[in-house]
């Protein structure tokens, strides 16, 4: 299935307030209709795509450059390259839904409302970070987002969702790598058996770990894999694509139809993890290629400016200013003090009176409040 | 308040463990609209061993759930909701199932509140029958008390009778933390006196806190589970013999309540553990562990007028605490008569 469409433009004095896209959501299963095959989009919001899209770039790229000066450790996944996901997902969404995700998750943390300092010094497990520093790259929370998960396979909140009634939606996050895992299958049975308000959604990055998508999977179709459940295969390039999918998507499941779902084809151009260089099981010139046709800033950037939405010297401004922005989360976070080892034991039970933990021996004890 | 607001439930005055459960389960869900059951033939088959009786029946699909087998994939779905905010009860058929989701458990659930820095509490409880049952051969047997009593973020709790199984299944529901109810298919069908406290809609036995079923001065018998009951026994044997064993039932497993064992331990200075795990890294040997490692200090330090007279009566136990009586440490301790143990 395809979907065909023309290109409006509007005229303007400065800048035109929107401009008009097609969309090419690349195929479909079970559904009657898709997404739309045009949608709009106005400068106030592909300015604040194109700052959120850079300032996740920006933060993983200094991730990265922390990490190597060993002031990260530990687990690092980075995102860079599969920015249009984030934020294209969180656009298509309200704050009230839930989104629940797998350890690939700094780019969510973000969209999902948490400061890039926060982030930060929690990869470097300081105290101001989001989570005091205990949980590090791959648990990081924040109101309706639920991680930040370690091991691989999605949860679903989508029950809650369905018993309060609200109206609310859930994204469960998880990678080509975790979709041939058992548990998901549970999941989309009962998901489908109750009709929960449930997105799955594939990001789909062609590698789980250095293993190809063709060397893991018996069917790479991972909008197809949810069998009974209705499939959408979007470009993850285009951050168009996946808001429209993701509000068509969003609607679908709020109407009490049952779960849906959406395989976003996307890209890292980071390795696996930051002790991955990424190139030995995949070719430099492949990375190459997709950095230089497909990036999803340079994408978003050059539609903004060839339809008269943005100039090229206001998008090197907010590049300057995100620039500065993770310069000083940066700082912050090498700075701030790491949390206190009294405070090791914290945190263990929920709502519970102050009680000792055994330390390394039997005479080292810690104090545990919750 | 027993009186005034506990109406008395049932017109006998012996309750089984299930219909404790039962009562209790059904107590915490009319109280609290956030609280759901879900696992495998609680609803309409009214429980694989009849203990969500009725339920269905009274609170319908939204709040009794029957699901497919799928242990891994409805413990992580009750796990998510308990981060967005229900109270879920989930039942594993048996906790040999439990191996299936584990995960979840641990990782989901256990570890989650610590590793957001206090951020996310995971309210759930995962509860079903635990350890042996009539000839179900070794997979469907095994004891999982010191599989979970292991790990931080978990509490784990282990009911003997049917007081136990009430307050301890209510004190789980209202728990804000992700606890581990480990009951027992043969206990199930047991009747037991129900005190009248018991009967309160509010009647909650705290977590962490062991009970002493029967004093005694000589031994001290620790156990958890149906395992109580046939120490109760043998305590009634013994007693004929003319020695008095003193039975704690630990009721929780994690945290443990180490102070009333220890207690006792300084009382009778013998000790015996009870539990129906294997041996190995099991629930009697982390008993054990503690015991040594406290009896240098607070057993020597506070109570040396205790430890001395049976070090005068009992020369089995001289030998086996050797160790910890060097001469060196006894003569530190503060308040010590010099006693004719030899050692200083």
């Amino acid at each position: 299935m395809s979907f065909k469409a023309s290109r409006v433009l509007v005229a303007s004095r400065n800048f035109a307030n929107d401009a008009t896209f097609e969309i090419k959501v690349r195929s479909g299963l079970r559904l009657e209709e898709g997404p739309p095959v045009t949608t709009v989009l106005t400068r106030e919001d592909g300015l604040k795509y194109y700052r959120m899209m850079q300032t996740v770039h920006r933060m993983e790229l200094k991730a990265d450059q922390l990490y190597k000066q060993k002031i990260i450790r530990g687990f690092c996944h980075l995102c860079d390259g599969q920015e249009a996901c984030c934020v294209g997902l969180e656009a298509g969404i309200n704050p009230t839904d839930h989104l629940i995700t797998a350890y690939r998750a700094h780019g969510f943390t973000f969209t999902r409302g948490l400061s890039v300092r926060e982030i930060l010094a929690e990869l470097t497990g300081r105290k101001g970070g989001c989570a005091k520093g205990k949980g590090g790259s791959m648990h990081m929370y924040a109101k309706n987002f639920y991680g930040g998960n370690g091991i691989v396979g999605a949860q679903v909140l989508a029950l809650a969702c369905k018993y309060n009634g609200k109206d609310e939606v859930c994204l469960t996050l998880y990678g080509d790598g975790a979709a041939n895992q058992g548990q998901i299958f549970e999941a989309y049975n009962m998901a489908a058996l109750w009709k929960l308000p449930c997105i799955f959604i594939c990001e789909n990055n062609r590698y789980g770990m250095g293993t190809s998508v063709e060397r893991a999977a018996a069917s790479t179709d991972y909008y197809k894999r949810g069998d009974f459940i209705p499939g959408l295969r979007v470009d993850g390039m285009d951050i168009l694509c996946v808001r429209e999918a993701t509000r068509f998507a969003a609607a679908y499941c709020r109407s009490g139809k049952g779960p849906i779902l959406m395989e976003l084809q996307t890209y890292r151009y980071h390795g696996h993890s930051m002790s991955d260089p990424g190139v030995s099981y995949r070719t430099r010139e492949e990375i190459q290629e997709v950095r230089s046709k497909s990036d999803p800033i340079m994408l978003l950037k050059d539609r903004m400016v060839n339809n008269n939405l943005a100039s090229v010297e206001e998008l090197k401004e907010i590049d300057v200013e995100v620039r500065k922005e993770i310069e000083d989360a940066a700082q912050f976070a090498t700075a701030d003090p790491e949390p206190p080892l009294e405070e090791l034991g914290y945190h263990i039970y929920s709502s519970d009176p102050p009680f000792e933990v055994r330390g390394a021996n039997q005479w080292i004890k810690f104090k545990s409040v919750s | 308040m027993a009186a005034v607001s506990g109406l008395v439930r049932r017109p006998l005055q012996q309750v089984t463990v299930r219909d404790a459960i039962n009562q209790g389960m059904d107590e915490e869900l009319e109280r609290d609209e956030k609280v759901f059951l879900l696992g495998e033939e609680v609803a309409q088959y009214d429980g694989a061993y009849k203990v969500s009786r009725g339920l269905w029946k009274k609170y319908g699909d939204k709040r009794i759930i029957d699901t497919p087998i799928s242990e891994m994939g409805f413990a992580g779905i009750a796990v998510g909701a308990a981060m967005a905010g229900l109270r879920p009860i989930c039942e594993f058929m048996t906790f040999n199932f439990s191996m299936q989701a584990i995960d979840q458990v641990i990782n989901s659930a256990a570890k989650t509140y610590y590793m957001s820095g206090g951020l996310q509490p995971v309210p759930i409880v995962f509860r079903g029958p635990n350890g042996a049952s009539a000839g179900v051969a070794a997979q469907h047997s095994q004891c999982f008390a010191a599989w979970y009593g292991h790990c931080p973020g978990l509490k784990v709790v282990s009911p003997w009778s049917s007081e136990d199984a009430k307050g301890l299944i209510k004190s789980a529901i209202r728990d804000n933390n992700p606890v581990v109810v480990l009951e027992n298919e043969l206990m199930y069908g047991v009747p037991f006196e129900f005190p009248a406290e018991a009967q309160s809609k509010d009647f909650l036995i705290p977590i962490g806190k062991a009970k002493i079923e029967r004093q005694g001065t000589h031994i001290t018998v620790v156990s958890h589970s149906r395992p109580v009951g046939h120490c109760l026994e043998a305590a009634t044997v013994l007693s004929k013999e003319g020695i008095e064993c003193e039975v704690i039932n630990m009721r929780t497993i994690r945290p443990m309540d180490i102070e009333t064992i220890e207690a006792s331990v300084v009382k009778t200075n013998h000790l015996i553990t009870v539990e129906g795990g294997w041996p190995q890294f099991g629930v009697g040997a982390e008993i054990c562990a503690r015991i040594m490692e406290g009896i240098s200090e607070k057993l020597v330090l506070e109570y040396s007028q205790a430890i001395i007279n049976i070090v005068y009566l009992n020369t089995y136990w001289i030998r086996r605490l050797k160790p910890a009586f060097s001469p060196r440490s006894c003569i530190q301790f503060p308040g010590c008569s010099r006693c004719s143990c030899h050692w200083c």
